[in-house]
């Protein structure tokens, strides 16, 4: 595949498969992912619950385990295929070249420690400071997060935080190590509508401060709609369309594109219901033939059910895996 | 009936080695218990059946040993193997009777105390915790010394000890189904308490209710056996296999190993039973897991 | 804090009392002491006269108070057997059935809690099976059987330790303690092992059900995702948040093991209060009984008590209330 990008990316993903073997079938939750993340971009890796995405964030740091595994394909850091690292290699490049932002901040941090000692792990595993420069650097970057009394609030534990509060202490986790590209799954899905904002722009500032790249997975197309330089869209396990964010989502060409920002509620113009994509996603132990979108496909024809559609180029940035896809300007 | 064939629970208990086992197990023992005692030719208990002549017999594969009794026998003539047929009969009733006895007190109190709530529930409530901060063992054996030995005084014994557990768990169910909303509901619409015990209350606590109860059979089995070994159980009359293996405790330092041995492996072996089914049920209709 | 101290003492005098009611309660309504201390052919006169020095001809409710007031002094009255008193005979006997279960409590966690680290750690292997299986056959195994056979086998058949009795003992701080002595060590093998059977299966269970609840939780996959190795993840991590459940029921299996030191005592003919109860119950020596009975409640409720206490601090997220 032609690379969308002109300078070499920092992180290159080529069809990547991850399956989970359960007793009752095997899931094929990641059939085949491709895509490329810049340095200094911002990519949003959007779709639906269960479609995937997290498995990707999980693959990339290795995180998978039984009864998933990575059944193919490459992950390429700088050139670098990360799948067939060893454990030693993919350990330093967790929380150092590639850190993650998890989605429960509830639950992201060990109860029984303190968040000094949380953030303390971090440096002492992937830097030579001393005891004192570690403190201070862990006291700079919860001030750098807009926690305030950083020093006093390192001795003390996740539960006295707020939900607001423990996932900044969650994303200062993260930037700690200066990492290159920060892996963010659903990083506001948890929050208060209110702490959501607050949370996306001090990322936003993080990751402009120290040019680092992010992959921001979510399956809100409004968040990323804001936040990403491009997208990538997942349907049960394969990537539907990609490309620059404003080319997307203002002529998407796939139509589960198209489905996803009709469903968003627009406050401007008035009807009487909320659009939805019709149907459900389909059992992934048992994805029908053809393409996995027909069912709910307002354009599905009889060919959509004989073959599989592959990424092509549409016009612009975009390429899309359908037989039909929409042109700029058609509405359905 | 041929659902349940086709059932999830079916499958899974396929599957499990230890489910199989445990519920064969327990299936021998029954059939033991019940036919056991027409398929041996002596009566260990009709004194006119003994012979002194064969009194400590070993097994029958060591030397000395006599094929008429093949785990040896006693001081008495007795034949190892018939004694134990007898004695699981007795020790599986207890366990069983005792088992059902506490089962229904125990929820009876817990739906007492969730439903009325106030001072029946402190009450009720307040024994349970003190209860619990002590070993069961130690109050049945307290229990036993005060009103004498029988199988009668040890059933009590035994559910004084085993409701505890089935009214906390009936009593938890019972406040949360009353605080939810479809029947406060129905309660304004005039549901009468005993349809929400039989509609709403019993079918939520039915799968906890059943895993707790098979477990504590064998749990009782094993207590009922402590205390006739210390000689506050079972009359010498009605020997359960605590019993027998107490009788054999005398004769141990004589090397006289199988009386008191086999009657050991048979409640280890009941017990485990019963335990490895029982923990397949809990997996198996454990709902937090699904 | 203090207002927590004084509400759990004021809980634990409460639990106490009620148990010295339930205590008296029993032990009146079960047999005529009066026998025990006549001779067979006593006189109509001479049981009456001992029945009023024995106190037995007043009111149940007077003999409460009295009951509870000599509780309260430490004053239970002499055992029926021994002429001495009673507190004096179980206090003698204490430290034998504290070294007892000491040792048992030390042997099973010794041997419970790595082997449920691992068979947590690694549900599916073929060694973690075992363990589980081993586990549950030793929660089903009757303890007196066990000591029964370990008996047989060792002391009987092998003649490698011996079958009964305590050993030699050392002093130490006024008390007699046969730990302090090879002689002790080689007695206390066979009883402690015994007794510590069935608190290891418990423990080994709940350590390793700790472990997997423990695995799927999500900050340790995230610590994972910081570059930490997968072993610091589980002992540094994982393993103290699998503990707490254990710390809860270590108060109830210290309870259970002195429980079932009563059995283990009169296997082994091990001298301590456990054997001093069953003998008493034998003889319907009541003093006995009654302070057996009294001081093996304060002391779980004291243990009770300190688990608490331990909990909250290993929890930071749990508050004395």
């Amino acid at each position: 595949m032609t690379t969308q990008i002109k300078s070499k990316p920092l992180l290159a993903v080529q069809d990547l498969h991850t399956h989970f073997h359960t007793f009752a079938g095997t899931v094929k939750a990641v059939n085949g992912v491709s895509f490329e993340v810049g340095a200094g971009e911002v990519m949003g890796l959007v779709g639906e619950s269960g479609g995937g995405k997290s498995v990707v964030g999980f693959s990339i740091l290795g995180l998978i385990d039984s009864p998933g595994k990575i059944e193919g394909g490459q992950i390429l850091l700088d050139g670098q295929d990360l799948v067939s690292a060893g454990e030693n290699r993919l350990r330093q490049v967790r929380g150092r070249e590639i850190s993650m932002v998890f989605q429960d901040p509830m639950t992201s941090l060990n109860p029984l420690h303190t968040v000094g000692r949380q953030m303390d792990e971090v440096l002492c595993l992937h830097s030579d400071l001393d005891a004192a420069a570690r403190k201070q650097a862990c006291i700079d970057m919860l001030e750098s997060v807009g926690i305030s009394r950083a020093e006093e609030r390192l001795k003390a534990y996740p539960h006295q935080f707020s939900g607001g509060m423990r996932q900044r202490v969650v994303i200062a986790i993260a930037m700690l190590a200066r990492p290159r590209l920060i892996i963010a799954d659903e990083p506001t899905t948890a929050l208060d509508v209110t702490i959501q904002s607050q949370i996306l722009k001090l990322m936003r500032q993080q990751i402009a401060d120290k040019g680092a790249s992010m992959i921001l997975i979510t399956h809100d197309l409004a968040v990323v709609s804001e936040m990403a330089d491009h997208i990538t869209v997942l349907y049960c396990g394969n990537v539907v369309e990609r490309g620059k964010t404003r080319e997307l989502i203002e002529t998407p060409t796939h139509p589960y594109t198209r489905g996803l920002i009709d469903s968003i509620p627009d406050t401007a113009e008035r009807h009487d219901r909320l659009k939805q994509i019709p149907g459900s996603v389909p059992d992934i132990r048992n994805l029908p033939k053809g393409c996995n979108f027909k069912d709910r496909c307002p354009r599905a024809q009889a060919l959509c059910a004989e073959r599989e559609p592959t990424l092509t180029a549409q016009h612009g940035s975009l390429w899309a895996a359908c037989h039909f896809p929409l042109k700029p300007g058609e509405l359905a | 009936m041929t659902g349940f064939f086709h059932s999830e629970f079916f499958h899974n208990y396929k599957r499990s080695t230890s489910a199989i086992i445990g519920s064969a197990l327990m299936a021998f023992f029954a059939f033991a218990v019940l036919a056991g005692p027409f398929l041996v030719a002596q009566d260990p208990y009709d004194i006119a059946a003994l012979n002194l002549m064969d009194s400590y017999k070993p097994p029958m594969w060591l030397e000395g040993g006599d094929p008429r009794f093949p785990l040896g026998t006693d001081g008495q003539g007795r034949d190892v193997w018939a004694s134990i047929l007898y004695g699981a009969r007795i020790s599986v009733f207890i366990g069983l009777v005792a088992m059902i006895a506490s089962c229904t007190l125990g929820t009876l109190l817990g739906l007492i105390a969730g439903f009325y709530g106030g001072i029946a529930d402190a009450i009720i409530m307040r024994i349970a915790d003190i209860q619990l901060s002590f070993p069961s063992i130690l109050i049945a054996l307290f229990l036993m010394s005060a009103v004498g030995t029988g199988i009668d005084k040890v059933l009590i014994a035994l559910t004084a000890v085993g409701w505890v557990v089935y009214a906390r768990t009936v009593r938890g169910s019972t406040l949360s189904e009353i605080e939810k909303e479809y029947v406060q509901a129905a309660k304004v619409a005039g549901l009468s308490n005993r349809k929400i015990i039989r509609k709403h209350v019993l079918p939520n606590v039915l799968t906890p209710l059943i895993v707790i109860a098979t477990i504590q059979v064998g749990t009782f089995v094993l207590i009922e056996a402590s205390l006739s070994f210390l000689g506050v159980g079972v009359p010498i009359t009605q020997p359960s296999l605590g019993l027998l293996i107490k009788n054999g405790f005398d004769v141990l330092f004589s090397g006289l190993w199988w009386t008191s041995v086999f009657p050991g492996v048979a409640i280890m072996t009941l017990v485990f039973g019963i335990n490895l089914f029982g923990d397949f049920l809990r997996d198996e209709l454990n709902p937090r897991l699904k | 804090m203090f207002g927590y101290l004084l509400k759990r003492l004021i809980q634990m005098t409460l639990v106490l009392w009620v148990v010295s009611v339930i205590v008296f309660l029993m032990m009146s309504f079960t047999g005529d002491p009066v026998f025990m201390v006549v001779p067979i052919d006593a006189t109509d006169a001479e049981i009456a006269q001992a029945r009023r020095l024995l106190g037995l001809d007043q009111s149940l409710l007077v003999q409460y108070g009295k009951f509870l007031t000599s509780l309260v002094q430490g004053d239970f009255g002499n055992s029926y057997v021994f002429r001495q008193p009673a507190m004096t005979l179980i206090l003698e006997r204490m430290p034998a059935t504290v070294e007892m279960v000491l040792v048992a409590m030390a042997l099973a966690i010794v041997v419970a809690i790595p082997l449920g680290v691992y068979a947590g750690a690694n549900p599916n292997s073929r060694i973690s099976r075992v363990i589980m299986a081993g586990s549950l056959l030793g929660i089903s195994l009757p303890g007196f059987w066990v000591g029964m056979v370990l008996i047989y086998l060792f002391a009987v058949h092998w003649g490698v330790f011996p079958s009964s009795g305590r050993g030699d003992t050392a002093e130490f701080l006024g008390l007699r303690i046969s730990l302090l002595t090879w002689d002790g060590w080689h007695h206390i093998m066979l009883p402690a092992i015994t007794l510590s059977l069935g608190t290891m299966a418990i423990l080994l269970r709940m350590t390793r059900a700790g472990m997997m609840e423990v695995g799927r939780q999500d900050f340790m996959k995230f610590a994972r995702a910081k570059g930490a190795t997968r072993r610091d993840v589980l002992y540094k991590h994982g393993l103290k948040n699998a503990l707490i459940p254990v710390v809860t029921i270590f108060g109830l299996q210290l309870g259970d093991l002195i429980a079932f030191a009563t059995i283990t005592e009169t296997i082994f003919s091990w001298p301590g209060m456990g054997k001093l109860l069953i003998d008493s119950i034998y003889r319907a020596d009541r003093p006995v009984i009654v302070v057996y009975l009294m001081l093996v409640a304060l002391i779980f409720v004291v243990i009770n008590f300190i688990v608490d206490i331990v909990y909250t601090l290993i929890d930071p997220r749990i508050t004395l209330k």
